[in-house]
């Protein structure tokens, strides 16, 4: 009886692909436990370029498929790791929900999994919440084999420590994730796009400005000399705010932050390093020479350059941030920003907790975890 | 069953006294005279934290007025192998902060400066010890303020928050502790500093700071915190609605989130709870009612205008038969007076109340409330419910005589009961309170024994020999297994086969 609502929205048609495979990837763990070969977890293949290259033996996850459930009275759905995306977004936005983090999705096959393993979150983000903000609880497979379920399917849960968020962002390397549940918004009744003329430098000043004001900001990039700002809210709000800015009207923004999100805007292509900086977001323009794209309304630079690696790190550090060398490098070097020792030790100690025969994707974040 | 030959008591409090002694002579060095505390009357009003079911003496106190000194204690700890319970304000309601009796209680109340406000970035550095309020006092002057208010604000401190992951009546909006902070200092177990997280909205490596929020002091003291600040909504409206049943007030709060529309906060309060603080603060509810909700609606104010009609529509529907919505703001903070004055005024109507935390799914709420009552009735017990509905956090308060012969144990078993009764319902033993030492049996029921044994090696990764706060938050194994409390988990018996030690 408890469960009926759901079935409203998960009928037979949809369900059609809807598989429990978890048996079957806790058997492959268990034999990489036995043969001592690490397993390289995959879901859709779309972030295989995130992160450093990884092993040959494949654990996928795209078999392992479903929404179990999905209340939308209850801001609450629960799917397995390999449900695509895009099949989660469709199945919200039908009852004018949304995922309030705006993740990225690298492609078409994107699964929740790979999503929440990566913890990516969009232009969204500094306004809503990232990925982790979201994740209620989780149900992993640890590389010992064992099943176990964290968090739950409540917004509110302090039983335990907080594994499930633990879990999100970390690649992998922790757990397999089997399922996610996640908190779910209402869509906003109304968007509108406003773009202005400035400067890199006036763009950050303004949107702090902004967001120090009770106003229904949702996005802020800047690149070219022109800021985005992004409104939702209810129409009333949003006419409000945008009478209030000025600035002009971006006709088709849906599509634009869209393609944006996606890194399929022309500004992203490139074949210099690709770097993700993220720092406080008050922070001027960084001096790095290349093309910068600012998201998350100064919080996150996007840096198409030839700098040396060493240089773009140790500025993003100096300012208070960290340096992901994001897209066009060989993923065997250095990816993410390097740890500070007892930051490192800490990895080590809870990569030795979950996955103390080192099963799990180990060496995608960092060398020796 | 342990087999420990006894020790008679008068030889025990001996070893006790020379415990004290050793460990005051030691710290003496380290610490400010005012700052160590050992004599019996100082040690007497940290015996417990607001759950004062359960009290103990620490060996002595440690009240440092800097984070050296915290840390030179922490260090000595560290090399003498000897517990550690860290405590802000005594407010917790799990026993988290009970001192041990083998160990030294460091209260961080001391450490209360803020220490920085960047209105600019929309952050504020503090102390610890510094008061959930006194933070968006101090920066309300720029527009601004710290979304996470539990109903303690004024008393309980930032570092407790942050132990606890606390919640309040605005979290279904704006978050819990969790969402609102960006960066944690802690002294860990061997006492060095170490930053988690940081100004920038991620960090690199694995989320650390999402791990140490809610952890109960078991995994680093929190010494140091960045918190995230929003801008105060221009306008905020608080609509009281009145129902004949629970059930009605129930599904109204579905109904309003269904409609699209997240209320600041959704509050909602049974019959004896109105009857109670109407009472005591007389915010004119209605004493007839079954239920009320309070439901505050924030931002400009067009917006507001256009939900507050939104809302009353949904509520009309869901039979609500009395509906006020406030018409400034004095009135407004009348109306949640009221919810925000519950747990004392509940304590004038009782001379002993026991308060609970489970989170339910919130379509489960009315045969949840049902099934409280039943339990309550067997008990012979009252129980008045207060809820944070739209986050589906309940807080039963067990009204009880500790005086009574044996209403105390009856009150432990209808609390034990209705913690089942959340597990039962696909919900949780604790929201926001936490685990502390309250809570043990309840996790034996919610975990099972591999996830137990997850919890304890996330624990020694960051403590290896056990000295923040041990025997809190999560259950040894052997508990589980003494105390039984293996019930069914998700529907199974979990690994009966499994060794008990
Ligand atoms: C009337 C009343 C109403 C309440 N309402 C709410 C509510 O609405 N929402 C809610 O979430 N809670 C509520 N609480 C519970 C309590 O106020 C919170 O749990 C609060 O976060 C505790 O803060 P504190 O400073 O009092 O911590 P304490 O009680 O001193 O300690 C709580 C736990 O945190 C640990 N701790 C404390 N300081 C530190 C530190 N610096 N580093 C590491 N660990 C530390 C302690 O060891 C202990 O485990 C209420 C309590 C009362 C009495």
């Amino acid at each position: 009886m408890a469960n009926c609502p759901s079935l409203i929205y998960l009928d037979s048609k949809r369900m059609k692909n809807d598989f429990d495979n978890s048996e079957q990837m806790q058997a492959q763990i268990n034999e990489a436990i036995a043969s001592k070969h690490a397993l390289v977890i995959r879901g859709g293949r779309s972030k295989d370029f995130l992160g450093r290259k990884v092993g040959c033996t494949h654990l996928n996850t795209s078999a392992h498929r479903g929404v179990t459930k999905y209340e939308p009275g209850e801001l609450i759905l629960t799917a397995r790791s390999g449900t695509p995306l895009q099949e989660i977004k469709s199945l919200l936005a039908e009852q004018g929900q949304m995922l309030a983090f705006e993740p990225p999705s690298f492609g078409a096959k994107a699964t929740l999994g790979g999503t929440i393993a990566c913890g990516l979150s969009g232009p969204r983000r500094p306004y809503a919440g990232s990925a982790r903000d979201f994740v209620l609880g989780t149900k992993i497979i640890n590389g010992k084999g064992e099943i176990l379920k964290f968090g739950g399917e409540v917004m509110k849960n302090v039983a335990g420590y907080d594994v499930s968020r633990l879990m999100t962002g970390a690649y992998g390397t922790l757990g397999l994730l089997l399922e996610i549940s996640l908190k779910i918004m209402p869509s906003p009744e109304q968007e509108a796009t406003l773009v202005f003329d400035y400067s890199a430098e006036q763009a950050i000043k303004y949107v702090n400005q902004l967001a120090s004001q009770p106003l229904p900001l949702s996005a802020a990039c800047h690149f070219n000399n022109k800021l985005y700002l992004r409104l939702s809210g209810l129409t009333v709000s949003v006419n409000a705010a945008c009478q209030e800015l000025g600035g002009e009207v971006l006709s088709d923004a849906e599509s634009f932050w869209e393609k944006f999100r996606e890194q399929q805007l022309e500004q992203f292509q490139t074949d210099k390093s690709f770097w993700r900086i993220s720092v406080p977001p008050t922070t001027a323009p960084l001096p790095l020479s290349g093309n910068t794209i600012i998201d998350w309304g100064g919080g996150l630079r996007w840096l198409a350059s030839d700098e040396a690696p060493q240089t773009v790190r140790n500025t993003a550090q100096k300012a208070g941030g960290h340096a992901t060398l994001f897209k066009n490098h060989d993923g065997f070097g250095e990816v993410f920003q390097p740890l500070e020792p007892a930051i490192k030790q800490l990895h080590i100690n809870l990569k030795r907790a979950f996955d103390p025969h080192d099963i799990l994707n180990p060496g995608r974040m960092y060398l020796d975890i | 069953m342990s087999q420990q030959t006894a020790i008679p008591e008068d030889q025990q409090q001996n070893k006790q006294r020379e415990k004290r002694r050793q460990v005051v002579a030691d710290l003496a060095p380290l610490l400010p005279k005012e700052c160590l505390l050992h004599t019996d009357e100082a040690l007497a009003p940290y015996e417990c934290d607001g759950l004062s079911l359960y009290q103990s003496t620490p060996l002595a106190i440690a009240l440092p007025y800097t984070v050296e000194q915290a840390q030179q204690v922490v260090r000595y700890c560290h090399q003498r192998q000897i517990p550690i319970v860290p405590r802000g304000a005594g407010t917790g309601l799990s026993g988290g902060a009970l001192p041990h009796e083998e160990g030294i209680l460091l209260s961080l109340a001391r450490l209360n400066a803020i220490l920085n406000i960047d209105p600019q970035a929309r952050t504020c550095r503090v102390q610890p010890g510094v008061r959930n309020l006194a933070i968006s006092e101090a920066v309300r002057p720029f527009g601004l303020y710290y979304a996470p208010d539990p109903s303690s604000q004024i008393a309980c401190s930032i570092g407790g928050n942050i132990a606890e992951n606390a919640g309040g009546v605005h979290c279904l909006k704006y978050g819990l502790t969790v969402h609102n902070v960006l960066e944690v200092t802690i002294l860990n177990a061997e006492g060095e500093l170490v930053t988690l997280g940081s100004e920038a909205l991620d960090s690199a490596g694995y989320d650390l700071l999402a791990l140490i929020i809610g952890s109960e002091g078991l995994l680093g003291i929190v010494v140091e915190i960045v918190v995230k600040l929003l801008p105060t909504p221009q306008q905020a409206k608080v609509l009281l609605a009145a129902f004949h049943t629970v059930e009605e007030a129930g599904d109204a709060v579905g109904q309003i989130i269904a409609a699209g529309i997240i209320p600041g906060g959704i509050e909602m309060m049974d019959k004896l709870s109105i009857e109670a603080t109407e009472n005591f603060v007389h915010a004119g509810y209605p004493l007839d009612a079954a239920a009320i909700l309070l439901c505050e609606l924030d931002g400009i104010d067009t917006e507001i205008n256009e939900t507050t009609g939104r809302v009353n529509e949904v509520l009309l529907k869901a039979g609500a038969y009395q509906i006020r919505v406030s018409e400034n703001d004095q009135q407004r903070e009348l109306f949640w007076a009221g919810r925000k004055a519950a747990f004392p005024a509940v304590g004038r109507i009782s001379p002993d109340y026991y308060c609970m935390d489970g989170t339910i799914p919130r379509k489960q709420l009315a045969s949840v409330l049902n099934q409280i009552s039943e339990r309550a009735a067997h008990h012979q017990l009252r129980v008045a419910n207060v809820f944070h509905a739209g986050d589906g956090n309940l807080h039963p308060l067990i009204l009880f005589d500790a005086n009574q012969p044996d209403d105390l144990d009856r009150a432990h078993q209808l609390g034990n009961d209705i913690l089942e009764l959340c597990i039962a319902a696909g919900g949780t033993i604790t929201g926001e309170h936490g685990v502390g030492i309250e809570k043990l049996g309840g996790m034996c029921s919610q975990f099972n024994d591999l996830e137990l044994t997850q919890y304890h090696a996330i624990k020694a990764a960051f403590d290896e020999h056990g000295i923040l706060n041990p025997g809190k938050a999560v259950p040894t194994l052997h508990r589980c297994a003494e105390f039984g409390h293996m019930h069914v988990h998700n529907g199974e018996l979990p690994f009966p086969d499994l060794p008990r030690f």
